[in-house]
């Protein structure tokens, strides 16, 4: 038994067939072959799946397929490219916020959902908020080095808009 | 450009930051069928009977696996590691059990279905009958008298029993102080944040088998299961290039990847396996497990003298790939630490219980050591009512002792233990804080500054002492260098990085060897058909091992392009000076040729010297001629909350000597990583069996990970002294973290708890246990 599910993926309309128990996650991996996004666990805790869904942050492994019919998803895959990194990708490449890597978009991801929520966090902000996500190679520190480099470039991305 | 102890972004980052990594999991295949394994709920029963009807008649289910239909067409699982003289018994794993379990996760029947979701429902339609059996999930009480046995061949569940090194019994009788104890290792589940996965594609026309697995050394992977599977080795081709995290968990050859492959080769389609995190807590490797008495000699001037150990190691149902090596050479042959201990012994006994089999997990055996001997300073030191610093500083081998012969017959190449001691204390103002202690005591708060000074064996290892301690395989390491026409390099490494960034560190080695650009050099690992041979990420041996042989190999290149250079120039060869890229004649630095000319030449071979055949390329095969001892210090500062027992970590300063650093980025965050997971086993972390052997803790909601917020953020340092006996001094940095920081938590916690007579705390230091200890002592007095 299956349902037509129309999202918008990282601006394009994407519709596929899909079970009442397809995860938001398997559209995207399974559906739309968009691998970035990963799954780490069961029980919605490592947080490896994060995306944006409507511009806040959300594990894709908590929301049903059908639950962001018609709504906005962005990926990993969505934020920027090798060519134009989002500035929390550059960030994280700067400061050697990622080892084995797997945890990285999901982390991303939450990061981009905190700075637009608060673009200039404190270091306790940023631990408190990267909470729903688990990396087991970094230690952390660099996460919450490339999340504070994050702040500061989009900060100097958005003087720089404003003054265009 | 210098590039050699210089941060360098990491070369493998922009695949990886744009979600363009290939993890197994993402591999797609057209026409890929799904596995799932169902798995035993029963720590130890006899299966009477198994009924797949219903899931062979599921929707979409192609093909059902048991135990049985497989015998004679898959192998066991083996043992690589057989420690000599320890009476081993090496009962190799089935695929799928036959006739009886013998852990709650074992595998007992796999469904292939045309999606994951049909193959996860039908595994629900298999009925199994299982005959329950008494189960033992403690190794001392699976020792004891009548315990159920996990397997008939193994007595007593003894798996095996090694020793090493002796201590006169004078050496205790005589002693001025004797201290014991007895340290509980806690059980660990590594949890890297990737589950294992395998896909399997088989063409029958050419009889090619690859295989994409989750694995920290795919050549060891392929040598076992060419066997397991009965497929010749060339046929065979295990791909993992990106790895998200292993931790020691994906080292261990396992079922689910075999069972796998026969799928995909019985069923002529290919076939994907990815474990649930659920299944990852019960079916992959754990880590630890060890309860371990030590006795301590020594003198009331706080001089160390002699050390005596035993060890029951829990092996879980079966002894792991390399699990039998982790309680015995790894652990054993350094419990007496940074420290010179004139006798050591160890006795070691490997236990078979009806659990999870335990492996490698970061650090493997030396964590577990390096705890014992930290916390026995501390202890001693109580005991005897000194510093316990200044028990180390007395104790610490000397830098004018090196090489140093340990007690048990290792010799650590070279350190300056003292200089990491002094530096870790002035970073963290090691009298202030003792001043602060007090000060803060007569207000009724607790902290406490614990320490530690470590040594590690890493660098795994010569291929000698491999074979001397049973190790079946070989611990050198291959590099092969090609240069192309243009003068751009790949290079092809046996070490297989996942996460440790040795496609930025080795390209270093390699770009400031040649003089060229970073950008112009490609590191390939991680697949058996680009790769020839190789053993592997683990034992903090990729940089150490990996990189030197790419150092040999590299030297080898500028050799040949010496040769051509010198004829491009008409000078003799050793006129020729290399430096930044250039080949130049000596006194004469404008007759010269760039790296780039010398090697177009190489493959154009129109004016080449007699005797030097074209192109350019070398390998090397470098075989160490001793480990690598890195060492260091390691400071915290906790508070103790006596109303709550909670534990905070004020301060957290590390000063670690790897060798040479090449990338000091990258060795940074390897230090960050291994303190936080160091510090998960300290404060957080344990994997809690029932007594009939169900995994309580068996999923990320009861299994308590280290989170961001629990931490500040880390001071670290490092101290260079390089290993002398390889061509680029770097030691090994993955595994310090994690072996300094689990005693240095503990030995805070407990100086923070003086005031309340604690001595000793079981890990995991959780609030409750904290609270209990502070009650009794409170009651106590
Ligand atoms: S996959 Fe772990 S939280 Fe979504
Ligand atoms: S980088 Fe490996 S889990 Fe975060």
């Amino acid at each position: 038994m299956t349902t037509e599910v129309t999202i918008f993926v990282n601006g394009a309309e994407q519709t596929r067939a899909v079970e009442p128990r397809t995860l938001l996650v398997e559209f995207l991996r399974e559906g739309l072959g968009l691998t970035g996004t990963h799954v780490g666990c069961d029980t919605s805790q490592c947080g490896a799946c994060t995306v944006l869904l409507d511009g806040k942050a959300v594990k894709s492994c908590t929301v049903l397929a059908v639950q962001a019919a018609g709504q906005h998803v962005t990926t990993v895959e969505g934020i920027g490219s090798v060519e134009a990194l989002h500035p929390v990708q550059a960030a994280f490449w700067e400061k050697h916020g990622l080892q084995c890597g797997f945890c990285t978009p999901g982390v991303m991801m939450t990061a981009i959902g905190l700075l637009q929520e608060r673009p200039q966090p404190s270091e306790g902000e940023i631990r408190s908020a990267l909470d729903g996500v688990i990396c087991r190679c970094t230690g952390y520190q660099n996460i919450v080095r490339a999340v504070q480099d994050a702040a500061v470039r989009m900060a100097a991305r958005d003087a720089q808009t404003a003054s265009d | 450009m210098q590039l050699i102890g210089v941060p360098q972004k990491r070369v493998e980052d922009p695949r990886l930051i744009t979600g363009r990594g290939r993890y197994t999991e993402d591999v797609r295949l057209p026409g890929m069928l799904h596995a799932a394994i169902l798995r035993s709920p029963r720590a130890h029963a006899r299966i009477q009977e198994i009924d797949v009807a219903a899931a062979q008649a599921a929707d979409g289910v192609v093909a059902v696996y048991t135990g049985r239909d497989l015998a004679g067409k898959l192998g066991p699982i083996p043992t690589a590691w057989l420690p000599p003289d320890s009476d081993i018994k090496a009962t190799a794993h089935p695929a799928l059990a036959v006739d009886t379990v013998r852990y709650v996760g074992d595998g007992v029947a796999m469904v292939v279905a045309e999606s994951a979701a049909a193959a996860r429902d039908a595994i629900d339609r298999i009925k199994v009958r299982y005959e329950p059996m008494a189960a033992v999930v403690d190794q001392a009480q699976a020792m004891a008298e009548g315990a159920p046995l996990v397997h008939e061949d193994a007595p007593g569940n003894v798996a095996f029993h090694w020793k090493a090194g002796t201590v006169p019994e004078e050496a205790f009788t005589g002693a001025e102080v004797v201290v014991r104890r007895t340290f509980r290792q806690q059980r660990l589940i590594p949890n890297p944040m990737e589950p294992r996965a395998a896909v399997a594609q088989y063409d029958p026309s050419t009889g090619d088998l690859t295989l994409w697995a989750t694995s920290q050394n795919p050549h060891i992977h392929r040598v076992l299961l060419s066997s397991v599977l009965g497929i010749p080795e060339h046929r065979l081709r295990v791909v993992s290039v990106d790895v998200g995290g292993g931790f020691g968990s994906k080292i261990a050859c396992y079922p689910d990847e075999a069972l796998t492959a026969y799928a995909a080769m019985a069923l002529g389609r290919p076939v994907k396996w990815a474990e649930t995190r659920v299944e990852h807590f019960q079916a992959t490797t754990h880590g630890r497990d060890m309860v371990i008495d030590v006795e301590l000699a020594g003198r009331r001037d706080g001089t160390m003298t002699a050390i005596r150990v035993k060890n029951l190691a829990n092996m879980g149902a079966y002894l792991s790939t390399a699990a039998p090596g982790v309680p015995t050479i790894l652990f054993g042959l350094i419990v007496t630490g940074a420290y010179t201990f004139q006798h050591a012994a160890v006795d070691v006994y490997g236990v078979f219980t009806h659990t999870t089999p335990t492996d490698a997990y970061r650090g493997a055996g030396r964590p577990e050591a390096t705890y014992l001997v930290e916390r026995m300073v501390d202890l001693f030191a109580g005991e005897i009512g000194m510093d316990p610093i200044e028990v180390r500083r007395r104790n610490l081998v000397r830098p004018e002792a090196f090489p140093y012969q340990s007690a048990l017959g290792l010799t650590y190449d070279s350190g300056n233990y003292q200089r990491a001691l002094d530096q870790a204390l002035e970073t963290v103002g090691y009298e202030e804080i003792r001043r602060e202690q007090a000060a803060l005591r007569q207000k009724g708060r607790y902290i406490g500054i614990g320490c530690t000074s470590y040594v590690e064996i890493s660098g795994l290892g010569p291929s000698e002492v491999a074979g001397a301690v049973g190790f079946q395989g070989g611990l050198w390491e291959s590099a092969n260098i090609r240069v192309h026409p243009s003068g751009k390099v790949t290079v092809f490494t046996g070490g297989s990085p996942h996460g440790q960034g040795e496609e930025t560190t080795f390209a270093q080695i390699v770009a400031d060897r040649f003089g060229v650009p970073l950008a112009d050099v490609e590191v390939v690992h991680g697949d058996t058909a680009r790769i020839a041979m190789g053993w592997g990420t683990y034992g903090s041996r990729t940089t150490a091992v990996g990189g030197s042989a790419i150092a040999v190999a590299a030297d080898r290149v500028i050799d040949k392009a010496r040769k051509i250079a010198a004829h491009m120039l008409e000078a003799a060869e050793e006129d020729i000076e290399f430096r930044a890229g250039r080949f130049a004649v000596r006194g004469a630095p404008e007759r010269a040729q760039t790296f780039q000319a010398v090697t177009l030449q190489a493959y154009l071979a129109w004016n080449l010297p007699e005797g030097v055949e074209p192109a350019l390329e070398a390998a090397a095969y470098y075989n160490p001629s001793n480990f690598t001892f890195p060492f260091g210090t390691h400071i915290a500062v906790v508070e103790v909350d006596a109303e709550t027992g909670d534990v905070q970590l004020l301060r957290y300063v590390a000063v670690d000597d790897c060798g040479k650093v090449i990338n000091p980025l990258i060795a940074e965050g390897q230090v960050h990583g291994g303190i936080v997971q160091g510090i998960g086993q300290a404060l957080w972390e344990g994997a809690v069996y029932s007594a009939d052997g169900q995994l309580l803790t068996g999923s990320l909601l009861d299994y308590a990970m280290p989170k961001a917020r629990f931490f500040p953020a880390f001071e670290t340092a490092f101290t260079e002294t390089p290993a002398p006996h390889n061509p680029i001094g770097a030691k090994g940095i993955g595994e310090t973290g994690t072996i300094a920081a689990t005693p240095t938590i503990v030995n805070a916690v407990v100086d923070a708890l003086q005031p309340f007579g604690v001595q000793d705390l079981a890990m995991p230091l959780w609030p409750e246990r904290v609270h209990q200890a502070i009650q009794a002592g409170r009651n106590g007095r």
